[in-house]
């Protein structure tokens, strides 16, 4: 059984020493919700589990292997969903997703029913820029189920959603986890994930700055 | 549909339905190129001898209207992250951006080129020569100004130091592009100097993607 887990991770961001000492596990079909208040750094462990940052200390492990030795084969299994929509404001719903979904190397095959997951069908040839938030958001969430990814990094998924919306997203990740998939989220709204690991970022918060400023 | 097709496939989507920024690039260099008859008077032969360093530079200077926004929109919106995450080399990315940008930048400065030329009185001979330096030429332009358009993503005014990065990068090209057509003019053979075009669009092949996909990468940490 492959494992993707953390170890003694530090994150520094400017002069700020994020969190230290971060440790997660993720098997197949586990779940971690990334809980804290604004700032402990949810959003940085996240990219730095789909590595686009890099930590400033401690490893990241796929199956026993550090994640560093083989990046490429770490970004083909993740799905990342950041605070930004990535919507072309010029294409419509079904080609911003269709266009991701064939730079995953999946195809278009899945895009109907990735829109349908999310109720979006109605609005599949609605321009991007004519959407709401709450459609952005959910155009962008659709595009995890249009290519199939091991791994999903959701970063404030719900920002945005109407209740039905809400459980469209639990259902879409219960299926993810039904199927093996994994799932990290960091949220301020509660999401239904049964068995999900609790990770309270600020528990691993270094108040140590690495530099001493001046006093003011 | 490769990583390659995929994204010069929505680029140039996305160039045909804000049509507005290529035609804008192509104006911009015609306009200008018009200016210079009124500043430096009407003699056809003053403005013969200025055709082609005239072409040279404003098509120079149109590009660099086009640059920010070869990287600037994906990064805005989240899409530069999701390029960057994506399975395959991101200097592949970056190389079909470029041809993205050259299709929709670079090709109709060449179309509009010779309308140019026309005006200016050039003689009709080193036609087919001007066309060929810049279908040399412009790509490398395009090249150059990915690096410096990556490197200031993130930048406060990023739009300001492009030009301050690109310009004296841009020097070679505008030298070998105007002495091409300058030896032609004057019975000589172009070849050296689109040869020194060709091994200028083979460096910056070579080395713009990886530079800019290294750039790319420290902007979205």
């Amino acid at each position: 059984m492959s494992l993707f887990s953390g170890r003694d991770l530090v994150c520094v961001r400017g002069d700020r020493r994020v969190f230290a000492g971060l440790a997660f596990d993720l098997p197949p079909g586990g779940a971690v919700l990334l809980s804290g208040p604004n700032g402990s750094g949810k959003s940085s462990l996240l990219r730095l589990m789909a590595g686009l940052l890099r930590p400033a200390g401690g490893d990241l492990i796929w199956d026993g292997a550090p994640i560093a030795a083989d990046p490429e084969a770490h970004r083909a299994r993740l799905r990342y969903v950041g605070h930004l929509n990535a919507i072309k404001p010029v294409l419509t719903a079904a080609e911003n997703v269709a266009f991701w979904a064939r730079h995953a190397g999946a195809g278009e095959a899945d895009v109907g029913r990735a829109l349908a997951g999310f109720a979006l069908t109605p609005l599949a040839h609605v321009a991007g820029r004519l959407l709401s938030s709450g459609q952005r958001r959910r155009v962008a969430l659709a595009r995890l189920l249009a290519a199939p990814g091991e791994v999903w990094l959701l970063d404030e998924p719900s920002v945005g959603l109407d209740q039905a919306s809400l459980a469209h997203l639990s259902t879409a990740i219960a299926m993810h986890r039904a199927a093996g998939g994994r799932v990290a989220v960091a949220t301020h709204t509660p999401i239904d994930m049964p068995g999900a690991q609790t990770l309270a970022l600020a528990d691993f918060a270094d108040s140590v700055p690495l530099t001493v400023g001046s006093d003011w | 549909m490769s990583l390659f097709a995929n994204v010069v496939a929505r680029d140039l989507r996305l160039a045909l339905r804000q049509r507005g920024d290529a035609v804008m690039v192509v104006l911009f260099f015609v306009l200008a190129a018009m200016l210079f008859p009124f500043a430096v008077g009407p003699e056809p032969n003053l403005l013969a001898r200025l055709a082609a360093g005239v072409i040279w530079v404003t098509a120079l200077l149109a590009v660099l209207l086009s640059l920010e926004r070869l990287f600037l929109a994906d990064f805005e919106d989240g899409s530069l992250e999701l390029l960057v995450l994506a399975p395959g080399p991101l200097s592949l990315t970056v190389l079909a951006k470029v041809l993205a940008h050259w299709l929709t930048t670079g090709l109709p400065l060449i179309a509009a080129a010779p309308l140019i030329a026309l005006l200016y009185n050039m003689d009709v001979s080193a036609l087919p020569v001007l066309a060929l330096a810049m279908l040399l030429g412009t790509p490398s332009l395009s090249l150059t100004g990915a690096v410096g358009a990556a490197l200031t993503l993130g930048a406060r005014r990023g739009g300001v130091l492009v030009p301050l990065l690109v310009l004296p990068l841009y020097i070679p090209v505008l030298i070998f592009g105007v002495a091409a057509i300058d030896a032609t003019l004057a019975g000589l053979s172009a070849r050296p100097h689109l040869l020194f075009l060709a091994a200028i669009f083979l460096v910056m092949l070579v080395v713009a993607p990886l530079a800019a996909a290294a750039a790319l990468r420290q902007a979205v940490e």
